[in-house]
C-alpha cells in the first residue's frame, strides 16, 4: 500500500471516529448511569494520558528525573492555587532547568 | 469574551500553544521515518490526532504493514468517539458545524472543555484550545520536517512535561471535589501502569476508560420520583471516605 493512501486512511477513520462521538443520538445518555459514565470517561483516559506521558517511553516505564519533578512542581504549584500558566510555566522551567545540569 | 468566558479563552490558548509546540518533535520524527514533508503536513492536518500520527509513523519508520500501521493509529482514535459523545450536548452543533467540529475533537480540548463551569465557557474553552492549538500544530510540523528540529530537541525545553503538567491542571478541580472521580483516577493510572508493559502503546490509554465505570456502579441511579432526599451535608454512607 502507498504511503499516501495509508496516510488518506488514517485521516479519514480518526475523522469518522471523532465523528461517531456527536452524531450518537443523544437519548443514550437519556440513562443517568451511562451519562455518568460518559462525564468519567474524560477523567480516566487524561488521568491515563498524565501517567503514561510521565512514566511510558513505548513499552517500557522509565523514571526519568527531570519530567518526574517537572510534573512533581506541577501538583506543588497546583496545591498552592497557582494559575494555569503559571503551573505550565513551572513545570517545564524546571524540567528544562535540570536537563541542563545534566541530571 | 466576558468574565464567564476570559478564564477559559486563557486556559484553552495556554494548551493550544504550548502543547502545539510538540508538533515540532512529530515533524522530525515524520521525516526521520522516511515521509515527505508534505506527507508529515498532510497527516498532521488529516488526522489531527498525535497520538495516531506518531503511532503511523513508528509503522513507517519500523518499515512494518502500512494497512496494520493505519488501522492500529485509527484505533487509537477511539477515545475521540467517547470525548464527542461527553461534548455533543454542550457544544450543540448540527449539520456542517457538526462535521467541522468533530474534527477537534481530541484531548486537549476535552479536557479544556470539561474543566469549564457552564455551557458558554465550556465553549468558549473549546474553541480557544482547537484554533490555537490546530494552527500551532500544523506549524510546528512544518517546522519540524524542515529541520527545525536541529535547533534542538523539543524536551531540551521540558515541552515534554507540559501535556501531563496541562491535564493534570485540568482535572484537578474535579480531583479535589469529587470521591468518584478521585477513585476512577486511580484505578485509570493502575490499569494503564500495569498494562503498559504489555501492549502497544495507545491501547492501555484507551483501555483506561474501564475505570469510569468505578465511578459508575457504585453511584446509585438518580430516580427523579425517588422519595429519598439525598443528604445534603454528609454525603451518602461511604460514598465520601472510600
Amino acid at each position: 500500500m502507498n504511503v499516501w493512501i495509508a496516510l488518506l486512511a488514517t485521516g479519514l477513520g480518526c475523522y469518522g471516529l471523532k465523528l461517531a462521538g456527536l452524531v450518537v443520538p443523544q437519548r443514550v445518555l437519556d440513562d443517568p448511569r451511562i451519562r455518568r459514565f460518559s462525564e468519567l470517561v474524560p477523567v480516566a483516559l487524561l488521568t491515563a494520558l498524565v501517567v503514561v506521558q510521565t512514566l511510558a517511553s513505548g513499552r517500557t516505564l522509565e523514571l526519568d528525573a527531570p519530567r518526574l519533578a517537572g510534573l512533581a512542581a506541577a501538583v506543588i504549584a497546583l496545591l498552592l492555587r497557582a494559575p494555569f500558566l503559571v503551573v505550565l510555566l513551572v513545570a517545564a522551567a524546571l524540567t528544562a532547568g535540570l536537563r541542563l545540569l545534566g541530571v | 469574551m466576558d468574565s464567564t468566558t476570559r478564564p477559559a479563552v486563557r486556559d484553552g490558548l495556554g494548551v493550544g500553544f504550548a502543547v502545539g509546540l510538540s508538533g515540532v518533535a512529530f515533524g522530525a520524527a515524520a521525516v526521520a521515518a522516511g515521509l515527505s514533508v508534505a506527507q508529515a503536513c498532510a497527516l498532521s492536518l488529516a488526522a489531527f490526532s498525535g497520538a495516531s500520527q506518531f503511532a503511523l509513523v513508528g509503522v513507517v519508520a519500523g518499515g512494518g504493514n502500512l494497512i496494520a500501521g493505519a488501522l492500529g493509529a485509527v484505533l487509537l482514535g477511539g477515545r475521540n468517539t467517547l470525548y464527542g459523545l461527553r461534548l455533543a450536548e454542550a457544544l450543540g452543533v448540527r449539520g456542517w458545524r457538526r462535521a467541522l467540529t468533530a474534527h477537534v475533537v481530541i484531548d486537549e480540548t476535552t479536557a479544556v472543555a470539561t474543566a469549564q463551569d457552564g455551557r458558554r465557557a465550556t465553549r468558549a474553552g473549546f474553541w480557544a484550545t482547537a484554533i490555537s492549538i490546530f494552527i500551532v500544530w500544523n506549524v510546528m510540523t512544518l517546522l519540524g520536517a524542515l529541520g527545525a528540529s536541529r535547533l534542538g530537541n523539543p524536551d531540551t525545553y521540558g515541552l515534554d512535561v507540559v501535556g501531563p503538567a496541562a491535564f493534570l491542571a485540568l482535572l484537578w478541580p474535579r480531583l479535589r471535589s469529587g470521591a468518584a472521580e478521585r477513585r476512577v483516577a486511580v484505578l485509570a493510572a493502575l490499569v494503564a501502569i500495569a498494562t503498559t508493559p504489555l501492549l502497544p502503546p495507545g491501547i492501555p490509554v484507551m483501555l483506561a476508560a474501564v475505570a469510569a465505570l468505578a465511578g459508575v456502579s457504585r453511584h446509585r441511579p438518580r430516580d427523579a420520583a425517588g422519595p429519598e432526599p439525598e443528604p445534603v451535608l454528609t454525603g451518602g454512607p461511604g460514598e465520601e471516605r472510600s
